[in-house]
């Protein structure tokens, strides 16, 4: 018998009015994994992040976590049962200072209290390298710094599934592998990841498998650099020419 | 590893902190100002100390409305009708049914939250300015209910005895005391409200709902709890209105007037923080005293300035006065001290 995966979508859909982003989508992701998911602008990542977590319903299909159907769960009650969501627009609490951004997380998706909480949320500044802003509103923060605060709320909510939507654009070429690093220490400490990223070196770095998506449709899935070489990848999401042989990196590199 | 980590944790935990200087102050300035308008009533005449009762309604309208819309997100137009239900409250429980007046208080604000449970199921159905105009049909219709019922007046009203035993004077004064107290205890519940767990759940939903709700935030759950401590409080306002007018009218606790001047203390003084609320009640407080005369020339006149600050001074003026950074009057938030920091500033 094989054990549940942590997560899994079947036939899932989700329509803006006539526009259908995601539809009979399926995903199994096992505990332990790192999966980076690419695809151009509009395919449908951010929305599928958005089913998972909760914040967007699906129009049809159905969610489970740990085998049980969670698709009438609302987000709370998902952030309690481990999962966390980084958006790609960040939505910090503005008029809450840094720390306090992260208590919220600690206190209410992880569920802890007073100095738990503050533990964790001071610990989670320390990984991000936010600690110096702890006491700054929110809303003082510059956008790559509301990024960090972004995916500093999410580890202090203790996920069991972390979700991540394009963190590493913008960061200078040192900060790349320093993102990287967390990424892999938070993976290490047993957590699944799904992460969304255009900073394709970035990725590979990390993630145990890919998935390309385009519109809705999956492209290409399995093993990184396989993912890479297919020649729909290449033509579709990289703009290369599928007869000539890959270069080292993505669309950035 | 672990072992590192939960030893960095420890110590890191001794360096949260929830007091600032000048939320220490701000606190310890409040104990004082309570204990010097306690012994008002020695100091200054009875027309002074009955406008004073005016003030502590509005000082606790403006906190708990604040409560709904500032922290909430919910833009009520209706709290009136937790108003008047803590008027009627008062009157049936101290005149129809012989409660003391003074335990009256607190059970009309218990009637005004429960009765507030099955509202908040039908109001919470709408969003926005369909929300904002369902309360006030909701209250409209808490007006023409009460208007059917005989044994409080009907539409004319009624009268309140159970505060005739004193004589004038100290009516006035015991008047007075009774608010102060409420005043205490409504703005006092405010701030612990808003520094405990759950204050800190509400000021994030106040910020983001959506990011709230991500972070583990039960939004829906936390909306209806603050609906029904601010019908509290509202209520709480109705029995000092009827405690001090003696007199209990469906026109009046009714009126969709206090609403008004609720959004307009809300506004003016800073929604969305404890301190505004209170700054936007004392404001509109004397403007009211000073321009009572001018009749409905001076109601335009708080409707141009209420738009004035929507427009150029969202925040208030106690977000002009925390614009370089957030000032705390009450110890309500965390702050992470930066030993390292300190020093690299030198
Ligand atoms: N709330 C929404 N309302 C309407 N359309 C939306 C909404 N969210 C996303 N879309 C549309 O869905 C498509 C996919 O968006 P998104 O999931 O953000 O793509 P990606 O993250 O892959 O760039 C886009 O065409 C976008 O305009
Ligand atoms: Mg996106």
């Amino acid at each position: 018998m094989t054990p549940e995966p942590l997560v899994e979508t079947r036939s899932v859909g989700r329509s803006f009015g006539r526009l259908e982003v995601l539809s009979g989508f399926d995903l199994k992701v096992e505990a332990g994994e790192v999966l980076g998911i690419i695809g151009p602008n509009g395919a449908g990542k951010s929305t599928l992040l958005a089913v998972l977590g909760g914040a967007i319903p699906p129009t049809t299909g159905t969610i489970l976590l740990d085998g049980v159907d969670v698709t009438r769960r609302p987000s709370h009650w998902r952030a309690r049962h481990g999962i966390a969501t980084s958006y790609q627009v960040p939505r910090p609490f503005l008029g809450m200072s840094v720390l306090e951004n992260l208590l919220v997380a600690a206190t209410f998706a992880a569920g802890s209290r007073g100095h738990r909480a503050q533990a964790a949320a001071v610990d989670s500044l320390q990984r991000t390298n936010l600690e110096r802003f702890a006491n700054a509103e929110a809303s003082s923060l510059r956008l790559l710094d509301r990024k960090r605060l972004e995916v500093a709320r999410a580890l202090a909510s203790g996920p069991r599934l972390l979700l991540l939507d394009e963190i590493a654009g913008g960061l200078t070429e040192q900060e790349v592998p320093e993102l990287v690093e967390l990424v892999r220490s938070v993976a290490a400490s047993g957590v699944t990841v799904i992460w969304i990223e255009h900073v394709v070196h970035a990725l590979t770095a990390v993630a145990t498998r890919l998935l390309c998506l385009s519109y809705g449709r999956v492209l290409a899935e399995g093993e990184p650099a396989a993912v890479l070489a297919s020649p729909e990848v290449r033509r579709i999401y990289l703009g290369l020419d599928p007869e000539v042989a890959a270069p080292a990196g993505g669309p950035d590199a | 590893m672990t072992d590192l980590l939960s030893r960095r944790s420890a110590s890191s935990t001794q360096r949260v902190s929830r007091w600032t200087p000048s939320s220490a102050v701000g606190t310890s300035a409040g104990a004082v100002l309570i204990v010097a308008l306690a012994a008002l009533p020695y100091l200054i005449n009875l027309a002074t100390i009955y406008a004073m009762i005016d003030l502590f309604v509005l000082l606790i309208l403006a906190s708990t409305w604040n409560l709904l819309a500032g922290f909430g997100g919910m833009v009520s137009v209706g709290q009136q009708a937790y108003i008047g239900l803590g008027a009627y409250s008062l009157v049936t429980l101290a005149d129809l049914l012989g409660v003391n007046v003074f335990l009256a208080i607190p059970i009309a604000a218990i009637v005004s939250a429960l009765v507030a449970i099955p509202v908040s199921y039908l109001a919470f159905r709408l969003v926005g300015g369909y929300f904002a105009v369902g309360t006030w049909v909701i209250a409209e219709v808490f007006r023409l209910v009460t208007i059917q019922i005989p044994q409080v007046g009907g539409g004319a009203g009624v009268s309140i005895s159970a505060m005739s035993g004193f004589p004038r004077d100290l009516r006035i004064a015991v008047g007075y005391w009774v608010a102060l107290v409420c005043v205490v205890v409504v703005v006092g519940s405010c701030v612990l409200l808003v520094r405990s767990r759950f204050g800190l759940a509400l000021t994030a939903l106040r910020d983001d709902p959506t990011a709230a709700a991500t972070s583990g935030v039960n939004v829906d759950a936390s909306k209806r709890l603050v609906y029904l401590i601010s019908a509290a409080g509202a209520g709480v306002a109705g029995t000092l209105i009827a405690i001090s007018t003696l007199r209990v009218q469906p026109s009046g606790v009714y009126d969709v007037q206090w609403s008004a001047f609720m959004i307009f203390m809300v506004v003016i003084g800073g929604v969305g923080t404890l301190e505004g609320p209170i700054i936007g009640a004392v404001i509109f407080w004397l403007l009211k005293q000073a321009l009572a005369e001018y009749g409905s020339a001076y109601l335009i006149g708080l409707g141009i300035l209420g738009v004035l600050f929507v427009l150029f001074a969202r925040r208030g003026i106690w977000g002009l006065v925390s614009r370089r950074g957030r000032v705390d009057l009450f110890p309500v938030g965390y702050r992470l001290r930066l030993p390292d920091q300190t020093r690299r500033k030198q």
